[in-house]
C-alpha cells in the first residue's frame, strides 16, 4: 500500500531521501545505509522510546529526537551523528554500563566501542544488583543484567500473550521487573511460553538448560534437575495439599 | 488514637468498587491503604477480580506511588519534608529528632507497630517550614505546618493554619478570610457561568480567553485560549477537562492556597472551560499530600451541586457538567499532563510520547484540556470583565497577573499576587518584607528552575525577560537563600529530589538522575572529572529525555555551575 501514501523528501546527513508518509527516521536512514544505533526497539514490541540511544538532531532543535518513533516530515534536516548526538549516546552507554552487567549483551558492547564509551567513566556508582532467581524448570532470571527495555513485560502483556505475569516495580533508577509481590513464576500467572526469554537482549532471562551448560552441568544432570523441579512446582490458586507430586 | 477496627473492611471496599473498571484503581488503593496501612497480596488479588486488572499490574502501580505501601506500616506514618525550603528551616534536625525519639531510622516502623517515619520531598507548605504530613490508619492524612518536635507533629491539628498572602493587584486573594474556605454565599452566584450560559456560545468563551493573552500558569506557559480552541475543534467525543492540582514542584504552594481559600473560584473556572470545549465530565487531580485542600474542594463541589451550579442542566441551561476529585499518591511526575492521565486511568504514572497532544488524544484517548489551578482561577474574571481588562497588567507577551510562592530567607514567606513584569527585587522588598540576612542566591521556578545571582534580581518577572537571562518563571516558585546557606547542600537536596521522582521510563533521566545525585552528594570532596561528568549528564538529560522532568533535572545544577564555578571544584 506504500504507493498510495504521500511521499516526503528530507535530508539525512546531507543525503536526500524520499519516503512514504509514516516512515520513521530510523527506517529512512536504513534505506540509505545510515546505521543509527538502537537498544530498546524491537519488531515484536510497541516502541516506547526508552533507551534514547537512537536520538538524532532534527533541524538543530533544542531537543534531540528518538529516530525509532519520530516520523519523517517533508523538508526535515536530520543529522544522525554530530557532536550533540555523540555526547548523549556516549553518556547514556557509560551510565548504563555503570549500573548493569552488560557482559552478555554484545550488541551494547559494540555500541560502547563505536561511541568511545569508557567502561569506568562513572566510578563509585550504585549498581542495580538483584539476586539470581531459579524458581522454575524453564528459565532463570538474573536481573542484575536487566536494562529495563520492557520487552519481556510487553510480550507477556498486550504485545503477545495477554498473560500479564510481569510488571515494573518501584520507579526511577530503582525500577525493576517483577511478578506481583515477587512471587515465584509458578505462583504467578506465567504460562512458560518462553516469549520473554526470546526477546531479552542481555541474558537477564535465559533458558535453564543454557544456564546449566554455562555452569558446566551435563545435559543429563540438567534434565534430571528440571524433572525434580517440575514435581515440586507450587500450583497457583490451589492449596498446597492439592498440588501434584 | 483511632484503632484499626474502625476502618472499613476489605470486603466492603471491594464491593464498593467492584465492576468500576481500571480507572477506579487509585481510589480503591487509597481506600485500602487508609483502612489497613498497606495493600497486601490478598487485597491485590481481590481487587484484581473486582476491577478486572491483572494482579501484577496492580502491584506495579502500588510500587510507583510513594504513599502506597505493600508492606505493613505503623498505625501512624510520619513524613518529614527535607526539600530545600524545609531544609533551611532545620528539617534534617527534626527528622533526626523524630527518629531518635522513636528509635527508628527513616523508612522504619517502631517495634510496637505504632509509628513509621519517612523522609519526603516538598509537601507544598514551604511558607510554614519545616513541614510534615501524618497519615493515621483508618482516618487519613493531615498536614503539620511549622513542625518543631514529635509532640507538635502528633498534636491535634484541627485548628486551621492561616495562609500568608499579599498583593499588588488585589484580585484573587484580597478581602477574603485566610484561615478558612470562602463559602458559596460569600463567593456569589457563579455570575460568570450564569452570563455565559445565558449569552455566550462556546466559541465566544474561547475568543475571550484568547483576547486576554492568558498563558498557562502550570509552568509551560502555553496559551490557554489556543489550547481550548484546539480541543473544541477536535471531532472525537467526548471531551474532558482536567484541573491539574498536582502541585509538587518544590517551593510551589500557590495552588494549595487558592484551593484552600477559594474553591468556588476554581470550580467556576473549570465549568467555564467545560462549556467552552463542550465537555460534560471533569476531573480535579490533586496531590495526595494536600488533605485540607481536598476536603475543602469536596465540600465546595457538594455545595455547588446542591445549588445547581454543577451537575445536570446547570441553571436551567441544558448544560451538564460533573466534577470528580482524584487523589494522587506521591509522585511529582503525575503533574506532567500525560502522566496525570495515566494516573487517572489507574496506571503507573509514565509520561506518554507527544505528539499526539492532549487536545486530540488525552484522557481515555479523548480530546482533553488540562489546565493548572491558577490558570482556571483567572477565567471567571476574564469572562466577566474581558480580555482588555486582564491585559491592563503585564506585558504584551506575559499578560495579566501572576501568583508567586516565595519561601526561604524573607521576612514573610507566602503567596503574592503581582502584575507580570514586576522586578523580583520589588517582590522581595515590598511584599515579603525583605530578605533576612545578605542575599546569596534565588532559585526561580523550583527544582526544575534555575538560580539567579544577587545582581540579577532587577529582572522583571515575565516569561520573556527571565528567558533572556537563561532562567524561567516556571510555576512562580521563588526560593531565597541568604549567605548563611551552603549552596552545595541545596544542590544535594535538588539532586535527591530528581533521583527520587524520575519515573524511570527513559534512560537519560532514569540513569542520569542517579548519577547526578551521586556526584552532588560528594560536592564537598569531588572526584577528578566530576565537573565534566555533571556537564555531560546535564546535557544528555536536557536534550535526550522523554519528558519535561528529565529535560529540566539538570537545569539548576547547570545554572549554578555558570554562576558559581568554585562550588564544583
Ligand atoms: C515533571 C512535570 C511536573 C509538572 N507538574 C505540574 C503541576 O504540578 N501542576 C501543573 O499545573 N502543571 C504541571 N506541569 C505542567 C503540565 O504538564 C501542563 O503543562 C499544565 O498542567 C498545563 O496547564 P496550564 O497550561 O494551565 O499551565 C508539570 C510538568 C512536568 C514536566
Ligand atoms: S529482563 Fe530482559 S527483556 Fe526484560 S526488561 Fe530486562 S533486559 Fe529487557
Ligand atoms: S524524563 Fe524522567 S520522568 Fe520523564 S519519562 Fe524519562 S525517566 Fe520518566
Ligand atoms: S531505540 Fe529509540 S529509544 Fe530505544
Amino acid at each position: 500500500m506504500t504507493e498510495d501514501r504521500k511521499l516526503l523528501s528530507l535530508t539525512i546527513d546531507g543525503l536526500t531521501v524520499t519516503v512514504p508518509e509514516g516512515t520513521t527516521i530510523l527506517e529512512a536512514a536504513r534505506q540509505v545505509g545510515i546505521d543509527i544505533p538502537t537498544i530498546c526497539v524491537h519488531e515484536a514490541t510497541t516502541a516506547n522510546g526508552l533507551c534514547r540511544l537512537c536520538v538524532v538532531d532534527v533541524n538543530g532543535g533544542r531537543l534531540l529526537q528518538p529516530a525509532c518513533i519520530v516520523p519523517c516530515q517533508d523538508g526535515m534536516h536530520v543529522e544522525t551523528d554530530n557532536a550533540r548526538v555523540q555526547t548523549s549516546r556516549r553518556t547514556i552507554l557509560e551510565m548504563l554500563n555503570a549500573a548493569v552487567d552488560l557482559s552478555q549483551a554484545p550488541a551494547i558492547q559494540d555500541h560502547m566501542t563505536r561511541y568511545n564509551a569508557s567502561p569506568d567513566r562513572f566510578p563509585a556508582s550504585a549498581r542495580r544488583e538483584h539476586p539470581f532467581l531459579d524458581d522454575n524448570p524453564f528459565y532463570v532470571r538474573e536481573y542484575s543484567r536487566c536494562i529495563l527495555c520492557w520487552r519481556c513485560v510487553q510480550v507477556c502483556a498486550e504485545d503477545a500473550q495477554y498473560v500479564f505475569a510481569l510488571t515494573i516495580d518501584s520507579r526511577g533508577f530503582n525500577s525493576h521487573i517483577s511478578t506481583a509481590f515477587d512471587i515465584s513464576l509458578p505462583e504467578s500467572t506465567c504460562v512458560f511460553c518462553g516469549q520473554c526469554v526470546g526477546v531479552c537482549p542481555t541474558g537477564a532471562l535465559k533458558p535453564r538448560a543454557e544456564w546449566g551448560l554455562e555452569q558446566g552441568m551435563t545435559a543429563a544432570r540438567i534434565q534430571a534437575n528440571n524433572r525434580q523441579m517440575r514435581k515440586q512446582l507450587p500450583k497457583r490458586g490451589r492449596s498446597s495439599d492439592e498440588g501434584e507430586g | 488514637m483511632v484503632s484499626a477496627s474502625h476502618a472499613e473492611s476489605l470486603e466492603s471496599i471491594i464491593s464498593r468498587f467492584a465492576g468500576r473498571g481500571r480507572d477506579a484503581l487509585l481510589p480503591a488503593l487509597w481506600a485500602i491503604q487508609t483502612a489497613s496501612g498497606h495493600i497486601n497480596l490478598e487485597a491485590v488479588r481481590a481487587l484484581s477480580l473486582a476491577l478486572n486488572v491483572p494482579e501484577a499490574d496492580i502491584y506495579g502501580v502500588i510500587g510507583f506511588y510513594s504513599m502506597f505501601h505493600d508492606q505493613p506500616t505503623g498505625e501512624t506514618i510520619i513524613r518529614v519534608c527535607t526539600s530545600p525550603s524545609c531544609g533551611l528551616a532545620g528539617s534534617d534536625d527534626l527528622l533526626d529528632h523524630v527518629c531518635q525519639r522513636l528509635g527508628v531510622e527513616p523508612g522504619q516502623t517502631t517495634s510496637d507497630g505504632r509509628y513509621t517515619v519517612e523522609e519526603t520531598t516538598c509537601l507544598g507548605l514551604c511558607e510554614h517550614a519545616p513541614a510534615a504530613l501524618v497519615s493515621q490508619r483508618g482516618v487519613g492524612e493531615r498536614s503539620v505546618p511549622s513542625a518543631v518536635d514529635l509532640e507538635s507533629i502528633l498534636a491535634d491539628h484541627s485548628a486551621p493554619y492561616p495562609a500568608v498572602t499579599g498583593s499588588l493587584t488585589h484580585l484573587l486573594l484580597d478581602g477574603i478570610p485566610v484561615d478558612r474556605a470562602q463559602t458559596l454565599a460569600e463567593y456569589g452566584d457563579y455570575s460568570a457561568l450564569r452570563r455565559t450560559l445565558n449569552d455566550l456560545m462556546p466559541d465566544e468563551v474561547v475568543a475571550k480567553i484568547q483576547a486576554s493573552g492568558l498563558l498557562g500558569r502550570g509552568g509551560a506557559a502555553f496559551p490557554t485560549g489556543l489550547k481550548w480552541e484546539m480541543a473544541r475543534r477536535s471531532e472525537e467525543k467526548p471531551h474532558y477537562v482536567i484541573c491539574n492540582a498536582d502541585e509538587s514542584e518544590p517551593g510551589t504552594f500557590k495552588d494549595r492556597v487558592l484551593m484552600e481559600l477559594r474553591p468556588h473560584l476554581l470550580l467556576e473556572g473549570l465549568a467555564l472551560c467545560a462549556y467552552a470545549i463542550e465537555a460534560e465530565q471533569g476531573y480535579l487531580f490533586i496531590r495526595g499530600e494536600y488533605p485540607l485542600a481536598t476536603q475543602r474542594l469536596q465540600q465546595a463541589i457538594d455545595a455547588a451541586v446542591a445549588s445547581g451550579y454543577l451537575g445536570d442542566n446547570i441553571m436551567g441551561s441544558g448544560f451538564n457538567f460533573h466534577v470528580e476529585i482524584r487523589r494522587g499518591a506521591g509522585a511529582y511526575i503525575c503533574g506532567e499532563e500525560t502522566a496525570l492521565f495515566e494516573a487517572i486511568e489507574g496506571k503507573r504514572g509514565f509520561p506518554r510520547i507527544k505528539p499526539p497532544y492532549p487536545t486530540r488524544v488525552g484522557l481515555f484517548g479523548k480530546p482533553t484540556v488540562i489546565n493548572n489551578v491558577e490558570t482556571l482561577c483567572k477565567v471567571p474574571g476574564i469572562i466577566n470583565r474581558g480580555g482588555r481588562w486582564f491585559r491592563q497588567w503585564g506585558t504584551d507577551l506575559s499578560t495579566g497577573v501572576k501568583l508567586v510562592s516565595v519561601s526561604g530567607h524573607v521576612s514573610r514567606p507566602g503567596v503574592y499576587e503581582i502584575p507580570l513584569g514586576t522586578p523580583l527585587r520589588q517582590v522581595l522588598t515590598e511584599l515579603c518584607g525583605g530578605v533576612t540576612g545578605r542575599l546569596q542566591a534565588v532559585l526561580m521556578g523550583g527544582a526544575a528552575g534555575t538560580f539567579l545571582a544577587p545582581d540579577e534580581i532587577d529582572t522583571p518577572l515575565t516569561f520573556e525577560d527571565l528567558r533572556t537571562v537563561g532562567s524561567t518563571l516556571g510555576s512562580g516558585a521563588i526560593m531565597v537563600f541568604n549567605d548563611s546557606v551552603d549552596l552545595r547542600d541545596v544542590l544535594r537536596r535538588l539532586g535527591a529530589f530528581f533521583q527520587h521522582e524520575s519515573c524511570g521510563k527513559c534512560y537519560p533521566c532514569q540513569l542520569g538522575t542517579q548519577r547526578q545525585k551521586e556526584i552532588l552528594d560528594r560536592l564537598h570532596a569531588p572526584l577528578p572529572g566530576d565537573r565534566e561528568r555533571l556537564t555531560d549528564i546535564g546535557q544528555t538529560m536536557s536534550e535526550s529525555s522523554l519528558c519535561g522532568l528529565g529535560q529540566t533535572a539538570a537545569a539548576a545544577v547547570l545554572s549554578a555551575m555558570k554562576r558559581w564555578p568554585h562550588l564544583f571544584e
